[in-house]
């Protein structure tokens, strides 16, 4: 059984970081995760962003949350990327995109094009 | 669905918008049967909502109305030759009580049977989504048990939330020791 004293170290290591997150994320990412996202394939692209942003220290500075059905089910998994007044929608996200996002996007600055919504749509 | 976890992530979600404090999920397997029981203690459904929750064309939801989550699980079990129940008490009603259950048996050895899958991943998700709210979940494999209770984890950890991507890693791990998967 994984010890509950590791546990206790996770609390200490934490404590300080609550503080610095106070300030709040400055970029959200959002997995849809109604029916229509989890039957898509979104549960592996949920836990690919929540890896990267720890693996990657980013886990004060993006927030990684879940929402449900938005009303395009035929673009599932739908990934929503919020930084400050900007949204950006990428559509049919698996993890290997997820991935991308994260470098391209989330640390890089440059949202993918090829990916969202606008280009799914023409 | 292509795995049954990913129902039951789906069939759990809906606890959470009930506004379930504890959401216990409880699998126990023999040779020939899965039995899946998720229960909730959140603010239940009406007996007319009830009686027609396993029809597509109920849901709570506004935006459109159509749920397809207890539907999809209803299939799943019923192709095997199982079955599935949901029983509730809504909270005007029920002050102290109040809750859903929804019970599903499926046959193992049919040939529509949908494998459990990643299982793990769906405890983690649902931590990760919601770490306000406290999960229970219980897989009993014949002599095998794997068992989380996030009330435990929660006492050690104080006002760290759950959601902690280092907490996250000690649940999945945690799970998968006891699984005895080596990774």
């Amino acid at each position: 059984m994984k010890s509950l004293e590791e546990l206790k170290a996770i609390r200490e290591r934490m404590q300080n970081k609550v503080i610095l997150r106070e300030g709040g994320a400055e970029k959200r990412i959002v997995v849809g995760m109604a029916t229509c996202g989890i039957a898509a394939g979104a549960r592996p692209v949920l836990n690919t962003f929540v890896e990267e942003i720890a693996n990657r220290g980013l886990t004060g500075s993006v927030e990684v949350s879940q929402t449900g059905c938005i009303g395009m089910c035929r673009f599932e998994p739908i990934v929503e990327v919020f930084e400050g007044e900007q949204r950006v929608t990428y559509v049919h996200v698996d993890p290997a995109k997820a991935k991308e996002i994260v470098e391209k996007h989330i640390v890089g600055g440059e949202p993918i094009v090829e990916y969202t919504v606008g280009s799914a749509e023409k | 669905m292509k795995e049954l976890s990913l129902n039951i992530l789906d069939i759990a979600q809906n606890s959470i918008h009930a506004e379930a404090r504890l959401v216990r999920i409880l699998i126990t397997e023999s040779d020939e049967t899965l039995k899946l029981e998720i229960m909730d203690d959140g603010k239940g459904m009406s007996e007319e909502f009830l009686n027609r929750v396993t029809d597509p064309f109920s849901t709570t939801r506004t935006t459109r109305k159509v749920g397809m989550g207890l539907p999809l699980l209803k299939l799943a079990a019923e192709q095997t030759g199982g079955s599935m129940s949901v029983t509730s008490r809504e909270r005007a009603l029920y002050p102290e009580t109040h809750g859903t259950e929804v019970t599903a048996v499926f046959y193992k050895k049919h040939l529509d049977f949908t494998p459990l899958g990643d299982v793990i991943s769906t405890v983690v998700s649902l931590v990760q989504g919601s770490p306000e709210v406290d999960f229970l979940f219980v897989h009993e494999l014949g002599e095998k048990r794997v068992e989380l209770d996030t009330r435990d984890i929660r006492e050690v950890l104080g006002d760290v939330p759950l959601s902690s991507p280092d907490v996250l890693v000690w649940i999945r791990e945690s799970l998968i020791e006891q699984y005895g998967y080596s990774e």
